[in-house]
């Protein structure tokens, strides 16, 4: 009886650690494991494990706003609130592919009042902040620790003419 | 040798001395500096962002069809060599380079050199053969089909950019970024190394719009950046714009350059040549007959009296 309750007691304990909520607040349907594609031409796609990183940091140390978890960065947080949620989330979403495009420099030129007018595009916020991080961290920063090189990438790090 | 009245030789150093006077004081105004093409475009570099991983070389290299490098691109063993006791430069297979700046205690730096794109090019002004051009996209572009080889242009650029191909013995030429204008700046597009970078250490904008942004970046992060845009002013003002965490003469930038253009240090001295050229020789004659006419007394007073009158 007495061992049937400590598996008992175990068993409770796993499973509520095992569905705790990440933080406080935070948003509970996240994707577990990302497939970082959106770019690939010299490099494959890079497996990213969202869940293994939530054991790093906070959700707002990526996502500066609308995961419902506290904002962290205090100049973010004077006009996006804690508790607000956006349907918006992914990086992609707001952080242009082709950042430089004529398009996207007529735009930012038309609107005023644009506040993010410095917005680093996708590649730059990708990278901006996941070696930033693992430079702080001491997790791997070579480009061949998360990237796998393509037939087009070779030829490009060997440079000539093609 | 025909004879000049007194009146005639006056007269004419007058209009000459006026003329001179007049395109003198154009020439110094047309001087005043030149900010660029309104909607110039630049780029802006913000050397704290920069891990040297050398895609922009790359990038180039594949853009400008330019030979393999004799190490490829991922060989970072490259940041120890030196070249002659110097760190790389740009030569006629590498139009950018990335070099490497250490200090105790201190990340290394590291800082991209390429054409900074002048607002008033040395290469430019100092080109006989007008081989350069400032386009109103903001690119310093070089035609090799005027270009008589006499590299001028690689003394004046005061970041020492042009390279030659020594290389070839019957068609040699220089070689330098162009901005990727002809593939790409010209059709709007950002040149090749600013699209590869992964860390966005360069940002691509009209000029104008890139100052507003480097000193948003200055004021919003305080104690991050020495508070200076390299090129905002350097020598009249350049396309490409620097930001850096580091000293500027602590990573390779000369830090001695005037706020004018180089042509400024000449102009001066090149708007007396015309007048030379063109009144010496008129007023010295001018001199030698006089002494000559005193020397012949009054019949070639005569005779030049006599010509005025039959007119």
């Amino acid at each position: 009886m007495h061992t049937k309750r400590k598996w008992l007691v175990g068993a409770i304990v796993l499973a509520a650690l095992w569905s705790a909520p990440l933080e406080e607040g935070a948003a509970q349907d996240f994707p577990e494991f990302i497939e970082l594609d959106s770019l690939s031409d010299l490099y494959g796609p890079v497996p990213f494990d969202h869940l293994m990183h939530l054991d790093f940091g906070s959700c707002a140390d990526c996502h500066h706003h609308g995961t419902g978890v506290p904002v962290q960065d205090a100049n973010c947080a004077r006009c996006h609130s804690n508790a607000e949620t956006v349907p918006i989330i992914s990086c992609k979403e707001c952080h242009a592919r082709d950042p430089f495009s004529a398009t996207d420099i007529r735009e930012k030129e038309a609107d005023l009042h644009l506040y993010h007018r410095d917005k680093p595009g996708l590649k730059g916020a990708y990278h901006l902040s996941c070696l930033g991080c693992h430079e702080e961290m001491g997790a791997p920063t070579g480009c061949n620790d998360c990237h796998v090189r393509t037939k087009a990438g070779e030829a490009f790090f060997r440079g000539g003419p093609r | 040798m025909k004879g000049i009245s007194r009146r005639r030789f006056l007269a004419a150093s007058l209009a000459g001395g006026a003329a001179t006077t007049l395109s003198v004081t154009k020439e110094a105004w047309g001087a005043s500096s030149f900010d660029g093409y309104p909607d110039g475009m630049g780029v802006l570099v913000d050397l704290t962002r920069c891990v040297g991983c050398r895609s922009c070389e790359a990038a180039c290299n594949k853009e400008q069809n330019l030979a393999a490098p004799a190490e490829p691109f991922d060989d970072m063993s490259i940041y120890d060599k030196r070249f002659h006791g110097q760190k790389r430069r740009t030569d006629e297979n590498s139009y950018t380079v990335v070099n490497r700046y250490e200090k105790d205690g201190a990340k290394p730096v590291y800082r991209k050199i390429q054409c900074n794109h002048c607002n008033e090019p040395a290469c430019l002004t100092s080109c006989f053969t007008s081989a350069y051009k400032k386009t109103k996209e903001g690119a310093v572009t070089y035609n090799s089909k005027v270009c008589v080889g006499c590299r001028n242009c690689m003394v004046a650029c005061p970041f020492a950019i042009p390279a030659y191909s020594y290389s070839s013995a019957f068609n040699p030429e220089i070689k330098k970024c162009v901005f990727c204008h002809e593939t790409r700046l010209k059709n709007g597009q950002p040149p090749a190394c600013v699209d590869a970078c992964p860390q966005e250490v360069m940002t691509f904008g009209r000029r104008r719009d890139l100052i507003k942004i480097a000193n948003d970046r200055i004021r919003t992060r305080p104690g991050r950046y020495v508070d200076h845009i390299y090129g905002e002013h350097e020598v009249g003002g350049t396309a490409w714009l620097y930001l850096s965490d580091r000293p500027f003469e602590e990573v390779g930038f000369d830090t001695t350059l005037s706020k004018e253009p180089i042509i400024s240090n000449v102009k001066g001295f090149l708007s007396t040549v015309p007048m030379v050229l063109a009144i010496w020789p008129a007023l010295f004659t001018g001199f030698h007959l006089l002494s000559k006419k005193q020397d012949h007394g009054h019949g070639e007073h005569a005779h030049s009296a006599q010509e005025e009158d039959e007119k």
